[in-house]
């Protein structure tokens, strides 16, 4: 059962083969025996998952039930849950009950999306490994020796070790589409402004997306579905109407057109990775495409320029955990001063202390031409790149990272070597463009992923062309060793 | 060595909206604490700012009554400090692109003399809470109550040269504000707030001398002892040999003087960029000419209107115009009295005295227009004396009532009946056979004067409801009887 797509599960539930309650129970059950291996979740929530099942069974019987109404399904740490801690995998948090859900959160509610957790994560998103999650690093099932890449390393865990059909996963730089990669499934990061990011704790306002996480293309369409949409507690999110995304999966691929970025096959590229990405590619040859060589120049650039402008965002974003009014606050401070160095110095972890340093750094007076106001010009160039290129093809493709997943510690002493594993992500957030990865292969018994970009709001393009590609191959179903 | 002072001020002025410029919480002064912040407010992680559109409505509105111009595209920014009433670590506000560019005012001084003062900007952003130090011993309250008011800071060229001018100018813009029925102008509520830039250098000098900033002075009063102490502390200073510090200056309102509070060498870096939750505010013509389309009538049109339709004075129609609610109060009494000039005098002196004596502004006034204007309507037709009507006022003041019923209730109607008054003459004339004596034996052109003796006898008698006129004309002829 637990090998069942969204869709598959979607289905038994209709046809009686099962009733949520049981299928969730058994969920808890195996996340209850196996989690302990993987550390993908935070927090369990048995008995809400339970009663939620127990109302979406009623309305399955009284069949007023809809496409999600029963499904299992975990959330990253990073949305806030009403009546439930959530910790943003961080000290700062870790006692903070949300008195509010965040907009994706009652929208799962009103599909009748039934929550089994909250899963771990890098602390406020900030990482490429999980490694800075104050609740410790999640353990990559296909290796529990590698990360399971990051920030939303504990919702890609969780999927591939088979803990949750899907879960909903954040990308600001990557953190959606760089741990689906490393964890073998599915993830897409939409267009910036299609999923709603009120309740989703920031950490780069201008760059943060939420997005699912799933087994396939089609689960992915179906999380996108109740994900969507624009809301008035939200000003960047888009007025726009939201298509069926599961509508489109099945068209043919006949006459698409693929552009392939020369500078993501450079050479620092893994040959192995390289080699599945190409072997990929000949996949969409057959199913009709045709392939064309373009450039996206600068995406050199897209490194300096994220980590200037995600920084800056996140030194002002988090200013809010000051220990007065939620969180952790120190013990005995002696005056105001000592109330916000302590409660802050001991409640952010390093990696986030370090952001936050860059960030006011970039913004303080006499540096903020020469970096902030430089990063956005170069965002501005990145996008236009991607503008040009997306005049001329239908989607861009290439490998989501360098290299597959990587041994837990190996990086934590050299942050920039850690930043590099975002190379092929963060330029797409930059530009706000929608991208997906699937799985495309192994290299040493690790998966690898493709990445498919699209332009903005072509997220039925990209599910469509991921969709044809998971008819045609296997890598998506295979699964790591023992689960 | 003859000195100048150079002043220009920054005015926050809390525009009257419902809703908070960022949240949907209610903006009404004086609930319990804590009990108008919204999730929003709080800054509650995850939490989004939405902008209140009327705010922006209001801040036209004044930026097209001081000629100005009208920012097409404005951003928010955000000013980055750490405070425990400011929840976010941020204020949000406009620094690079307001929403309102250069204007002016015309002032006018006591002497008559005009004066054009520039207003080089103005802008929107949020208030922040208000911090309580007096009711927990050992500990400070926090009451975000305040948190998201919108206020428009109002910021002059350095165009003042006196405390009499600045104090002009804020009366000015404070008229402004309250006629455009954008700000309720409660400068003890802390809706109208001050802050002054003042410098002094040698007259004839161009280049400015080191200023303070004395902030937050809340009445007109306060302002004139505030700048006016500045002044003098700076010109004593330098005339010792010393030189002015720039600081920020508290106005200490008890001991009448000004204390520094912090030097620039504390100032914060407030990392100012533009707020990525927030989109930039864009508006065209049409929208303009819809807000100047909804103009009321402004302070200056309206004091021309006076003199010409009521024919008032200059000074009258200056402070009946200036402020909104006073001028349509006015005009409402003017209307039910039918004598403009009776109405001016009444407001501007009872009334006024009235207001002043008790604390109160012309909103609160027990009385109302309709009554004060049932009431001189009374002096009008001679159904009491103005005398009378001061009593019937104070009545009316600390009991409500109408003019009529009051008079009625009190037997206050004027006496014009002559035969009772005759009758009250003949019995004054009767014992005080002394000062009939002197009358008699008086030059015919002294005895006008001695007639005011027997005047006051009478009115005593009558209880000052005897008709003042008809006493006079009978108390002449039968005392030149006896002559």
């Amino acid at each position: 059962m637990f090998d069942k797509t969204l869709a598959e599960l979607a289905q038994g539930l209709k046809a009686g083969e099962f009733s949520s309650v049981e299928l969730t129970q058994a969920y808890l059950n195996r996340i209850k025996a196996e989690d302990s291996k993987y550390n993908s979740f935070i927090t369990v929530t048995e008995e809400q998952a339970l009663a939620q099942a127990k109302t979406a069974d009623e309305a399955i019987a009284a069949g007023t039930a809809g496409a999600f109404t029963g499904l299992p399904f975990a959330h990253k740490d990073i949305f806030c849950t009403q009546g439930v801690r959530t910790s943003c995998a961080s000290k700062m948090l870790d006692n903070f009950i949300s008195p509010y859900n965040a907009t994706v959160v009652e929208k799962f509610n009103a599909a009748g999306g039934v929550m089994l957790g909250k899963t771990n994560m890098d602390e406020f998103a900030m990482g490429s490994s999980n490694e800075s999650s104050f609740y410790g690093v999640a353990k990559n099932p296909w290796d529990t020796e590698c990360v399971p890449g990051g920030s939303s390393g504990g919702s890609a865990a969780a999927v591939a070790a088979q803990l949750a059909p899907a879960a909903t996963g954040t990308d600001t730089g990557g953190s959606i589409r760089q741990p689906a990669a490393l964890c073998g499934i599915t993830g897409l990061k939409p267009t910036y402004g299609r999923v709603s990011r009120f309740g989703m704790i920031a950490f780069a306002s201008s760059l943060d997306q939420g997005g699912p996480m799933t087994k396939t293309a089609e689960d992915a369409a179906m999380m996108l579905n109740v994900m969507a949409g624009f809301d008035k507690n939200d000003s960047t999110s888009v007025d726009r109407e939201v298509p069926d995304y599961t509508a489109d999966l099945n068209k043919p691929l006949d006459g698409l057109t693929i552009g392939l970025p020369k500078e993501f096959f450079m050479d620092d590229l893994d040959s192995e990775i390289a080699e599945r990405t190409q072997a990929a590619i000949k996949e969409f040859e057959k199913l009709g495409a045709t392939v064309k060589e373009v450039s996206l120049p600068n995406t050199a650039l897209s490194i300096p320029a994220y980590y200037i402008i995600a920084p800056a965002e996140a030194s002002s974003n988090l200013s809010r955990f000051d220990g007065v009014r939620y969180g952790y606050r120190c013990e005995n401070p002696v005056d105001l001063e000592d109330l916000y160095k302590r409660s802050r110095g001991e409640g952010f972890g390093a990696e986030v202390k370090r952001r936050i340093m860059i960030g006011a750094y970039a913004l303080s007076e006499g540096f903020y031409d020469a970096y902030y106001n430089k990063a956005q010009q170069i965002r501005r160039l990145i996008r236009d790149d991607y503008a040009k290129v997306l005049s001329e093809v239908d989607v861009i493709m290439g490998p989501t990272t360098p290299h597959p997943a990587f041994k837990i510690g190996e990086k934590t002493s050299d942050p920039v070597a850690m930043y590099m594993e975002d190379i092929f992500t963060i330029s797409l957030n930059l530009a706000g463009l929608p991208g997906m990865s699937v799985p495309c292969g192994t290299v040493n018994g690790l998966p690898t992923g493709l990445q498919i970009i699209g332009d903005y709001f072509a997220e039925q393009k990209l599910l469509n062309v991921a969709h044809q590609f998971q008819l045609a191959t296997d890598w998506h179903t295979q699964s790591p060793q023992g689960i | 060595m003859e000195w100048e002072a150079v002043i220009g001020l920054e005015i926050h002025a809390q525009l009257a909206t419902k809703s908070k410029i960022f949240s949907g919480a209610s903006t009404a002064f004086g609930a319990e604490p804590n009990t108008q912040a919204c999730a929003v407010d709080l800054a509650l992680p995850g939490t989004l700012p939405v902008f209140n559109e009327e705010a922006l409505r209001m801040a036209v509105k004044f930026g097209l009554a001081v000629d100005a111009e009208i920012g097409r595209k404005s951003v928010f920014d955000r000013k980055n400090y750490f405070y425990p009433d400011l929840p976010k670590g941020y204020q949000t506000s406009q620094l690079f692109h307001p929403i309102v560019g250069v204007g002016h005012i015309d002032i006018t001084l006591e002497d008559g003399t005009e004066k054009r003062i520039g207003v080089t900007r103005a802008h929107l952003e949020e208030d922040a809470g208000k911090s309580v130090h007096d009711e927990f011993p050992g500990m400070s309250g926090i009451d975000l109550n305040r948190a998201g008011t919108p206020l428009l800071e109002i910021v002059s060229e350095p165009d003042m040269r006196s405390a009499e001018e600045a104090v002009a100018y804020v009366r000015k813009i404070h008229s402004i504000v309250t006629s455009l029925g954008i700000c309720d102008g409660n400068m003890a509520e802390g809706s109208f707030r001050c802050d002054c830039n003042v410098s002094v250098r040698l007259k004839g000098e161009e280049e400015f001398g080191t200023r303070t900033e004395t902030k937050n002075i809340n009445s007109f009063r306060f302002i004139e002892k505030a700048i006016t102490g500045e002044i003098e502390r700076q010109i004593d200073l330098l005339e010792d040999g010393g030189r002015v510090v720039q600081e920020t200056r508290l106005y200490d309102a008890d001991k009448d003087e000004t204390r520094s509070m912090r030097s620039k060498e504390e100032a914060n870096d407030y990392r100012y960029f533009p707020c990525p939750d927030l989109l930039p505010i864009v508006i065209d013509d049409t929208y303009i000419d819809a807000v100047r389309g909804s103009l009321p009538e402004l302070p200056d049109a309206r004091k021309a209107r006076f003199i010409e339709e009521y024919k008032l004075s200059d000074y009258d129609a200056m402070v009946l115009s200036g402020d909104r609610t006073l001028a349509e109060y006015f005009e409402t009494v003017a209307k039910a009295s039918k004598d403009a000039k009776l109405a001016a005098n009444w407001v501007m002196g009872e009334l006024s005295k009235m207001l002043n004596q008790n604390d109160t502004i012309i909103a609160d006034s027990p009385v109302s227009a309709e009554q004060l204007g049932g009431l001189l309507e009374r002096i009008k037709d001679n159904t009491i004396s103005g005398k009378i009507a001061k009593q019937v006022f104070e009545v009316m003041w600390k009991e409500g009532g109408s003019a009529d019923e009051i008079i009625e209730a009190k037997g206050l109607k004027q006496v014009t009946d002559s035969g009772a008054i005759e009758k009250i003459v003949d019995d004054v004339i009767a014992n005080s056979s002394a000062q009939v004596e002197q009358y008699i034996n008086a030059e015919p052109d002294k005895r006008g004067k001695m007639i005011g003796f027997f005047m006051g006898q009478v009115m005593k008698a009558s209880q000052g409801k005897a008709n003042p006129g008809q006493v006079q004309g009978v108390l002449k002829k039968k005392l030149d009887a006896l002559c």
